[in-house]
């Protein structure tokens, strides 16, 4: 009863049937895994999917299929289903190789799809001589028996082939077993059996539990090390879906420089780290240069280049106010990357904690059909033979399309907010110039998943931002707006000429665009004229609104110049820009959300290096199965096994052949064979030999 | 019994009589102009060992030292081969001697301008491509032997402008910068370029060894796609613009792993498009004119076997380069998970005809879907998955 189940378990697991069910399971299996990003942090998916399919997804393991258990369960079957194959067919198999079936009748071999009669001039003994000469020649080894119905030639060839199967198919359970012994499944079993707890990300080394460490014994893990310039490290941080753990490793690694180096296009050329392995019991040293490509294997562990992070550049910063009625800079801030620190003022009652998290010395971007970049709109497009003219000669035209420029250090930081709510920004520390004005960037949003959205500042005519912030104050600051307008309408209708009237008209409605712009800018405008003009006039009220915020601009900026005992200038083109500019500028920062925008002054960089250290023992079982695989499959497809029969009666010469492959090269050679032995036995060719159908 | 024309008893020591021939083995089988073949090769890598010395490491060493024996026997075995490596030879020396290390000269010699400079020379190759395909099916529906071996013709001139191309922008990489050349197999346009030459040759072979031109009318049809696809990149992404190896291509496992894997690719292509071929014959349409079933299920099938064979170790040789760039040999990254599903999906349509033996119909249908399972490993998972591969976005 018992090996009944176990015979007809047997027969299904080693069955074709069973394999091919395997593999196209496996297929589709493995799609999943790639359509659904794979190990993202949990509230990207909670995003995505929304709270009703997001639990429904984990429980699927949908968030790392390949390490699902039943993906490892499929994996499983499929190592089960080849080994039994391959026990099954051991034996037949082995038969088959050792066997020349001498023992074949007469009427099996008439049956054989592949089979002629042939005359020979010769008496049997020498038939048969011949014929045995033209098969060794041809590659067979041959038997002869004496079958009673004639002398039997048996032979064979490329029957080695047919170790190609077991290599092929032992291959895939050489791999299966090493790559299980390299995934995080050992990792998995320690947690669950030797009570290993992973723990929170971000936290100093030194407060992490021994519960949360693995030893340097752990024979298989695969973890990053993060190590800033001039610092060591003798951990690796392994990350697991809920949380990490920390890998001791066998030695110190201690990184003396990293380098990045870029092509003249701005593209990456190289990543590198110079670091020292100290070997922890001996004490020695020694210097060793990581690269993408060129890893490094030390005691087992084998170090690669991974990516690289900033390692703690310290930032000199002015935090320069954005507060209407309290220009100029709040603080001076020394800011190290990686750390935070608390940015408060009591009197202007706000108080944050300011988190710096990158910067970057180089920013490569492609300037091109940015808005402003006149020189694309200039020439039409090349068309025709135009354009195949263009893309003849060598492959190395074609920068035209691409602008990339490298436009400087940038930094970026968090604020967050009492109630824990944080808004990044990205500030770039050179003007960066358009269609030829200069403007300094800076980035902001609400959410690790967006976009930044950036704010441009105007450069005033000495090349910095003061006028911007002073202009900015000006039109915000309510106790600075009367005098603003005031000097505004009176300079637009100078008294005494009889237009006191348009004069005070002109109060009122500055007053009162000002007011509105100081809300949120241009919405705050725009929605006005939505509320109160009818569709038709809203166009000219919009003119008259804007004209009168450029006047005022233009004002607030001639008055920021008078303070700073500075000659007025005279209104052109370019002046007019700048003021639309700044205007622009101004209303953006209504949104900007920070009291402050921080201006990078100095800076002194420091990168950090991450290594990925790994140690996997199941690798030379993959490497050895993946030689085995290529070989078997090279054997199974391109060995070709081929029985050959002559069968020697007085009067006839009876050949067929057999192969373990139907394919139009079986006929082919069966003809060429047939030719040989008829040539060999003083044979007439027979006209036309019979052929497999279609 | 009566004396016929008796050969000579074959003693082992004797020569071989001429029926034995065919089963000489293949270096006994050689003629002079064999060796000479073969010499020519040797001393072609002499010279470039020479001449590159250089700009190569060990490993570019050992790769165009293994190359002559490879060459070789492909040659030796399918002998219009040899022509086209002496063609291809020829342009590309010829343009490298006409660039005189200046790639200035693409826009001032009119040989480099229209013919021999890599962008032009990948243009007359898309050119001849689309032009082939035409004559093909025109010889397939008017039945014209003519313009089927005007089709051949052409598509020998194509793969050989390809091939040039591809050399001589190898060559245009280095005039570049000592620092920028590379092998140009190193981003999407390149290895179009590649796939258009692969699947050209694998279908050139075919047709030699099977004595019949009448595939040639829908396997080149997948070039065309292919070089359609080539020029749009080209001419509105501007694609073709040799850039330099960012670090994680850096590699001598690139200059294995691409080209392994497009003689995968190009198989799989050449398979799929004699099954289209086969479903067509097969209910009748064109059916006279096609080569007889049985001749087109086993190009197949020939096909996919080799595509199988060397799609293996393509992605074997991808896994030793991941083990190297990235520190694990899998980690089941999109790209290499759908390599995975186009290796499993031919294990399986092998398994289904050499153990199950399955024939007709629905292997040709499998092989249909294949390669579109094939493409989207190819430039859907580039398209609409992120991953590691930095291997060009679209
Ligand atoms: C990932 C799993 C597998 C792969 C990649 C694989 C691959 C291959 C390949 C490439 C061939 C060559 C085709 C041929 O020459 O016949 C083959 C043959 C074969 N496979 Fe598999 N195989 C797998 C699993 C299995 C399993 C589970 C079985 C057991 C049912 C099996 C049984 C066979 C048999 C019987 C042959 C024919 C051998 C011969 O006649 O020489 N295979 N396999």
């Amino acid at each position: 009863m018992h090996s009944g189940i176990a015979r007809a378990l047997f027969e299904l697991f080693s069955s074709m049937r069973f394999a091919i069910s395997l593999l196209t399971i496996l297929s589709i299996a493995s799609v999943v895994g790639t359509v659904v990003r794979q190990n993202e942090p949990f509230n990207a998916y909670l995003n995505q999917f929304g709270p009703f399919w997001f639990p429904v997804f984990e429980k699927l393991g949908l968030y790392s299929v390949y390490n699902a258990g039943w993906f490892l369960v499929i994996l499983a079957f499929l190592v089960l289903s080849t080994t039994l194959c391959i026990v099954r067919q051991t034996a037949p198999m082995l038969r088959e190789m050792r066997s020349f079936r001498e023992r074949a009748r007469e009427a099996s071999l008439r049956s054989f799809a592949h089979r002629v009669s042939l005359v020979p001039a010769l008496p049997p003994a020498d038939a048969v001589e011949r014929a045995q000469a033209y098969l060794a020649h041809a590659g067979f080894t041959s038997r002869v028996a004496d079958n009673g119905e004639g002398t039997l030639l048996a032979a064979r060839q490329g029957s080695a082939g047919r170790i190609g199967y077991f290599f092929a198919h032992g291959a895939i359970v050489l791999i299966c077993i090493g790559g299980l012994l390299d995934g995080n499944l050992p990792l998995r079993l320690q947690v669950w059996l030797g009570d290993k707890h992973t723990t929170a990300a971000d936290q100093v080394i030194a407060n992490i539990p021994p519960s949360a460490r693995l030893g340097t014994g752990n024979p298989s893990f695969r973890g990053d090390v993060f190590i800033p310039e001039g610092r060591s490290t003798s951990f690796a941080v392994l990350g697991l879906a809920d949380g990490i753990l920390l890998q001791e490793l066998p030695f110190n690694v201690t990184l003396d420089k990293f380098h990045i180096e870029h092509y003249q296009n701005g593209m990456p050329k190289r990543f590198a780290s110079d670091i020292r392995i100290t070997d922890r019991s001996s004490g020695q040293t020694t210097r060793h240069t990581i690269e993408v490509n060129h890893p490094l294997t030390v005691d087992g562990v084998t170090l690669y280049q991974s990516s690289f992070e900033d390692g703690g550049s310290k930032l000199a910063i002015k935090a320069r106010s954005l507060l209407p009625g309290r220009p100029g800079v709040l603080r001076e801030i020394e800011g190290v990357v990686g750390e935070s620190l608390a940015f408060a003022d009591g009197a202007a009652g706000f108080s944050y904690t300011l988190e710096f998290t990158d910067f970057r010395a180089f920013n490569v971007e492609d300037m091109r059909g940015n808005e402003g970049g006149q020189g694309d709109e200039g020439e039409a497009a090349p068309r025709g033979m135009d354009k195949l003219q263009r893309h003849l000669g060598s492959g190395a035209k074609g920068a035209e399309v691409r602008d990339l420029r490298n436009i400087g250090p940038s930094f970026t930081f968090k604020l967050r907010d009492p109630a824990g709510q944080a808004r990044e920004f990205h500030n770039y520390m050179l003007p960066i110039e358009q269609g030829g004005r200069w403007f300094l960037y800076t980035g902001l949003r609400d959410a690790q998943a967006d976009a930044f959205r950036y704010m441009r500042i105007p450069l005033d005519e000495r090349g910095g931002v003061d006028a911007w912030f002073a202009i900015r104050d000006r039109l915000l600051d309510p106790a600075q707006r009367d005098a603003l307008v005031a000097r505004f309408a009176a300079r637009s209708f100078p008294a005494g000429r009889g237009q006191d009237a348009m004069r005070e008209a002109l109060v009122q409605s500055a007053r009162q665009t000002l007011g509105l712009f100081a809300e949120k800018g241009y919405e705050t405008l725009g929605g006005f004229i939505e509320k109160s003009v009818p569709e038709a006039e809203r166009g000219p009220a919009a003119d008259v609104l804007v004209r009168i915020l450029q006047g005022l601009a233009w004002e607030a900026w001639m008055l920021h110049r008078e303070a700073g005992g500075e000659p007025p200038l005279q209104l052109d083109p370019a002046r007019a820009t700048f003021v639309n500019d700044t205007i622009a500028a101004i209303s953006d920062s209504q949104f900007y959300g920070a009291p402050a925008w921080l201006q990078l002054d100095g800076f002194e960089e420091r990168h950090a290096t991450v290594l990925q250290a790994t140690r996997s023992p199941g690798m030379p079982l993959v490497y050895l199965g993946a030689l085995l695989l290529v070989l078997g499959v090279f054997a199974m497809l391109y060995i070709r096994e081929r029985r050959l029969f002559v069968l020697v009666k007085p009067n006839e010469a009876l050949v067929a052949m057999s192969s373990n492959r139907r394919a139009l090269d079986v006929d082919e050679a069966f003809r060429q064979h047939v030719e040989g032995l008829a040539a060999m036995l003083g044979a007439p060719v027979p006209a036309s030999e019979p052929r497999e159908g279609a | 019994m009566m004396e016929i024309a008796r050969p000579s008893p074959a003693t082992p020591a004797g020569p071989a009589p001429a029926a034995l021939r065919p089963h000489t083995p293949l270096l006994r089988r050689l003629g002079a102009f064999d060796w000479l073949y073969a010499l020519a090769l040797m001393l072609g890598a002499a010279f470039a060992l020479v001449r590159y010395h250089a700009v190569m490491d060990v490993y570019d060493d050992l790769i165009l030292v293994l190359q002559v024996p490879v060459l070789a026997v492909i040659g030796w075995q399918w002998k219009p081969f040899r022509a086209f490596l002496a063609a291809v030879a020829l342009l590309a020396l010829a343009s490298i001697a006409l660039y005189q290390g200046d790639l200035a000269r693409a826009e001032q010699t009119f040989l480099l301008k229209y013919l021999i400079s890599s962008q032009t020379a990948i243009m007359w190759m898309s050119a001849l491509i689309f032009i082939a395909t035409g004559a093909y099916w025109l010889g397939l529906l008017a039945r014209s032997d003519f313009a089927e071996r005007t089709g051949s013709a052409l598509t020998w001139i194509a793969a050989v402008m390809g091939a040039t191309g591809l050399f001589v922008r190898w060559y245009e990489s280095y005039l570049l910068g000592p620092e920028i050349g590379h092998i140009p197999i190193s981003n999407l346009y390149e290895v179009f370029v590649l796939f258009a030459l692969m699947t050209a040759l694998l279908y050139l072979y075919y047709e030699g060894r099977y004595a019949t031109r009448r595939m040639g009318a829908f396997v080149m049809i997948v070039i065309s796609a292919a070089v359609a696809f080539l020029l749009w990149y080209t001419f509105t992404r501007e694609a073709h613009e040799i850039q330099p190896l960012i670090p994680a291509l850096q590699s001598y496992w690139m200059k294995v792993h691409v080209p392994t894997n497009f003689i995968g690719y190009g198989a799989f292509a050449v398979s799929a498009m004699v099954g289209t071929a086969y479903l067509l014959a097969e209910r009748g349409i064109l059916a006279s004119r096609l080569p007889p079933l049985r001749v087109l299920e086993d190009v197949m099938y020939k096909a996919i076997a080799i595509g199988f064979a060397f799609f293996t170790i393509a992605t074997i040789l991808g896994a030793l380069w991941a083990a190297e760039a990235w520190g694990t040999y899998w980690q089941w990254d999109p790209k290499e998970t759908w390599a995975l599903i186009v290796w499993l999906n031919y294990a399986t349509w092998l398994h289904m005809r050499l153990t199950k033996g399955l024939r007709g119909a629905v292997l040709a249908w499998w092989a249909v879907a294949g390669l579109l399972v094939t493409t989207f490993a190819f430039i859907g998972v580039n398209m609409f998955l992120t991953g590691l591969h930095s291997y060009g976005a679209l």
